[in-house]
């Protein structure tokens, strides 16, 4: 039961990074590798405006970091012509040095003794059998939801789903395709950072190393959440995302549990799900190629 | 409304493979012209199009829509009073999005401003636009645009285009990807869809039969150039075997497109 609530808890507060995977990797359809670093770009701004004592102020500090890592990215793609995986790469390398930076320079930052928005609550609402942190992490993951469900059903929205669709149809319906891109790449990534600032606040402590194979494990929970859903409306597939990013912890919680897999296995297990995801349709199809290449040569040497 | 004056374009300038696709091209619209341009492969018909609505910046000469020199504009930004449409009908539309949403994102640009991109009203209007196609697309308006047929895209294209009353409308042989019935259907709504809103509209063609058949005046493109501009009488009197002959006195050789033959 511990088990299954700790990775409730953990699910829904990596879920807002499993959201900004899907902006980018599914609706912009671009592999944005700044996800690595604007998770702990998102934790370092959150330990340090947390230490100061301002735990939701850090929150929003975060989602702002983020989202300007996003634009990063999006302008050296859009206005400079880099491809969007070396963008992302290269702001994702330069955020290293300057989450060190915010950090003063130490690779991680404790935040014991320091109020979290988890101790905040606590003290503030009496919730029985220590739901609380549960409870808060639902909140604040069906409020993203509800926010970007409904960004994308305005006209900003729909010009984004498009651009990860056919970015010439944008550009022909008179709406400026790379801006679409550089606003995607800021909601995406100030999910990431939230997602990098509440995980901060949960295990009160920030390590510069935390975000590395964050693209890999928010793509699984992606992939996790759409082989139950399917593909279907952008809402349906926000919440999949999220659903995933549960079911992704619970899985591997379990697999860690059993001592099927050492503790430190996680990112190479997530790479696996995520391979076995992505190649299954072309596995699928050469098997049955491979069949119709045998039929057809019975057939002629039946002749 | 439109006009091209002195304009240029060399691809690979200074290279082995330099390549002349525009040369001092010179043209002038009125508005409501619909303009059906003809011309063998690589004569500049595209380059003509690719240039006006800014797909690439033309080395030389000026482009004026309405007096106003939108040479050097954006390609979006020029989007703002032109449709566009394409040979390949998956260019035109998002796949993944439905019919109403496609046509909520073309129509942005003129629409009222509302919160939701779908709105009552404007569903209504897009409901009635479909219902004018007559091919049941109206009932069909949640449909994913990837789900239909080519034919079915291209129409749905053709309204996006049009449904934000551009000032321009360039069609890019819009109907040769499509079997001959369904291209013929396409070019009926394309007819009704300009006479009624009297858009100026340039036509690319390789069927000679419909680029005489259709709108006021026809061009005839080659290497760049314009080498043949006719409208009125001179026009309706045009046969296409004249036009063929025409085509071999000037240029000295003969048209290969074997569609033009054939039309």
């Amino acid at each position: 039961m511990t088990l299954l609530i700790g990775s409730l808890q953990l699910g829904l507060l990596y879920a807002p990074m499993a959201l900004g995977i899907y902006i980018t990797f599914r609706i912009l359809n671009m592999p944005d590798l700044t996800v690595d670093g604007s998770f702990s770009l998102g934790m370092a701004c959150a330990a340090v405006a947390t230490i100061s004592g301002h735990p939701f102020l850090a929150l929003f500090i975060a989602i702002i970091a983020g989202a300007s890592a996003g634009l990063a990215t999006g302008l050296l793609h859009t206005k400079l012509s880099i491809h969007p995986i070396l963008a992302g790469i290269l702001v994702m390398t330069g955020l290293y040095t300057i989450n060190l930076a915010f950090m003063g320079g130490k690779a991680n930052l404790s935040l014991v003794g320091s109020q979290t928005i988890f101790s905040a609550m606590e003290s503030m609402i009496a919730v029985p059998g220590g739901m609380g942190k549960t409870l808060l992490a639902l909140f604040i993951c069906i409020i993203i939801i509800a926010i970007l469900a409904i960004v994308f059903k305005t006209r900003v929205g729909f010009a984004i789903r498009a651009t990860g669709d056919n970015e010439d149809m944008v550009r022909l319906s008179s709406i400026n395709a790379n801006a679409s891109k550089c606003i995607a790449l800021s909601m995406g990534n100030a999910c990431v950072a939230l997602s990098g600032a509440l995980i901060c606040q949960y295990q009160m402590f920030s390590d510069v190393n935390s975000g590395s194979g964050m693209v890999i494990i928010g793509l699984a929970s992606v992939i996790i959440g759409e082989t139950i859903f399917g593909r279907r409306s952008v809402t349906i597939g926000l919440v999949s995302a999220a659903v995933g990013s549960i079911l992704y912890r619970i899985i591997l919680a379990f697999a860690l549990k059993i001592d099927m897999f050492p503790a430190y296995s996680l990112k190479l297990i997530s790479a696996v799900i995520v391979i076995i995801a992505l190649s299954g349709p072309t596995i699928k199809a050469v098997i049955q190629q491979n069949k119709i290449r045998r039929e057809v040569n019975n057939h002629l040497i039946n002749k | 409304m439109l006009d091209l004056i002195n304009v240029s374009k060399t691809f690979f300038a200074g290279t082995i493979n330099e390549k002349k696709a525009l040369n001092s091209i010179n043209l002038h619209l009125e508005p409501g012209d619909f303009v059906s341009i003809i011309g063998s492969n690589g004569a500049g018909k595209s380059s003509v199009f690719n240039a006006i609505s800014g797909a690439f910046y033309i080395d030389s000469g000026a482009i004026l829509l309405d007096n106003k020199n939108i040479s050097m504009m954006a390609d979006y930004k020029r989007a703002y009073d032109m449709g566009r449409l394409m040979q390949d009908p998956m260019k035109g539309t998002a796949p993944s999005l439905t019919i109403e949403e496609n046509l909520a994102l073309a129509y942005s640009r003129k629409a009222h401003k509302s919160f939701f991109a779908l709105n009552k009203r404007d569903l209504e209007y897009f409901r009635e636009l479909l219902t004018r196609l007559d091919l049941g697309l109206e009932k069909r308006m949640k449909t994913k645009v990837g789900n239909l047929s080519g034919g079915q895209r291209q129409a749905v294209t053709l309204l996006m285009c049009t449904i934000s009353s551009p000032k321009l409308l360039l069609l890019d042989e819009h109907t040769a990807a499509l079997d001959p019935e369904t291209a013929q259907k396409i070019l009926q709504i394309t007819r009704d869809i300009v006479a009624e809103s009297k858009i100026t509209t340039m036509m690319i063609t390789h069927d000679i039969r419909s680029a005489l058949a259709l709108g006021n005046r026809t061009i005839m493109m080659d290497e760049g150039e314009i080498i043949l501009d006719i409208k009125g009488e001179e026009r309706s009197k045009m046969t296409i075997e004249e036009l063929l002959t025409y085509y071999s006195r000037e240029r000295k050789k003969q048209l290969t497109d074997d569609r033009i033959l054939l039309a």
